[in-house]
């Protein structure tokens, strides 16, 4: 499978990359806060989600309590219910693939499965971004959790940029080609946006589901 | 320290479930085609809430003017079809372009 698509790799390493970096830096946020190497490292093998590692390590470190960093953590990821089943045709119906492949689930390979237009490329897409993306994200959160704060401030290479740039490329097909499409997605991010400095972490982006109030009836197929 | 490890389970065991969700019902539940054409809708819309989110604020406020210019920039790169490599490495060279020269 990894072979047979070179551009799927070459694409992804890019993602594979930035993933990386931010990696390390979480691994050296969490040790240089005080948290013993083994939480960052441990925590990304099982927990594997960057947004919600984050934030469960920010609340831990800002003495919000074991409780409260869970809860942000788990409200952050509820939006994976969603890309699970946007996705679950890619991951396949093996026992081990579907235990497996649900693992994998994060907003990169999602999209990355999603820009896919034929059956085969998304199934392709979802396993070759997701395998590489959990090795990567992994070595660099034990690199970053060992180096401590010897990488430096990651804004300074633009890498928070990346990261939106990233999904940008990879919804605009669907956004150009399909109207009811645009126009949820435009109000689902501008109600996102708008809640934004009133609502805890997680929560913008569930509101954007309500953009699809202007969905439309069209295509009972 | 039992009290981080209990944290820890718990944020993996629940992310686990939310994800095994679709994976578990595939091809066991039948979902009424409306319910799929929406559940694509939907993974688009949130992805496109988290580009927005992502690329405009930071901890509830504003991330400042470098990052959303170099994200506009890979936008206008994607919108001309630029390869991926050039849209993205485009957006955090803009980024940390404005940076070096003092924009936040």
């Amino acid at each position: 499978m990894f072979l047979r698509h070179p551009e799927l790799i070459r694409d992804a390493s890019l993602v594979w990359l930035a993933s990386g970096v931010v990696g390390v830096s979480f691994g050296a946020i969490a040790v240089t806060g005080g948290l013993p190497v083994w939480v960052p490292v441990v925590m990304s093998l099982v927990v594997y989600a960057g947004s919600a590692q984050f934030s469960a390590v920010g609340v831990l470190l800002a003495g919000g309590g074991p409780f409260a960093a869970a809860a942000t953590g788990l409200l952050l990821n509820t939006r994976t219910v969603a890309f699970s089943l946007a996705v679950a045709e890619s991951i396949g119906r093996g026992r081990l693939a579907r235990l497996l492949g649900a693992h994998l689930v994060t907003d990169e390979t999602v999209a990355f499965a999603l820009a896919q237009t034929d059956p085969a490329r998304r199934r392709a897409a979802f396993w070759i971004s997701g395998v590489g993306l959990f090795a990567v994200w992994n070595a660099g959160v034990l690199l970053g959790a060992l180096a401590g704060s010897a990488l430096g401030d990651t804004g300074t290479y633009g890498l928070d940029a990346a990261f939106p740039a990233v999904l940008v490329a990879l919804v605009l097909p669907a956004l150009r080609t399909d109207s009811a499409v645009r126009r949820s997605a435009l109000l689902g991010a501008a109600l996102a946006l708008a809640v934004t400095p009133a609502v805890p972490a997680g929560v913008p982006v569930l509101v954007a589901l309500a953009g699809l109030a202007v969905y439309g009836r069209r295509r009972t197929a | 320290m039992n009290a981080t490890v209990a944290m820890m389970l718990a944020l993996a065991v629940g992310t686990y479930a939310f994800r095994l969700v679709g994976p578990a019902l595939h091809g066991r539940v039948e979902l009424p085609a409306r319910v799929q054409e929406l559940l694509s809708a939907g993974a688009i819309v949130l992805l496109v809430a988290l580009l927005a989110t992502g690329a405009l604020t930071e901890g509830g406020g504003f991330a400042g003017w470098a990052r959303p210019a170099g994200v506009l920039v890979g936008g206008v790169l994607a919108w001309l079809r630029a390869p991926f490599v050039v849209v993205v490495l485009g957006a955090a060279g803009a980024t940390a372009l404005l940076r070096a020269v003092g924009v936040a």
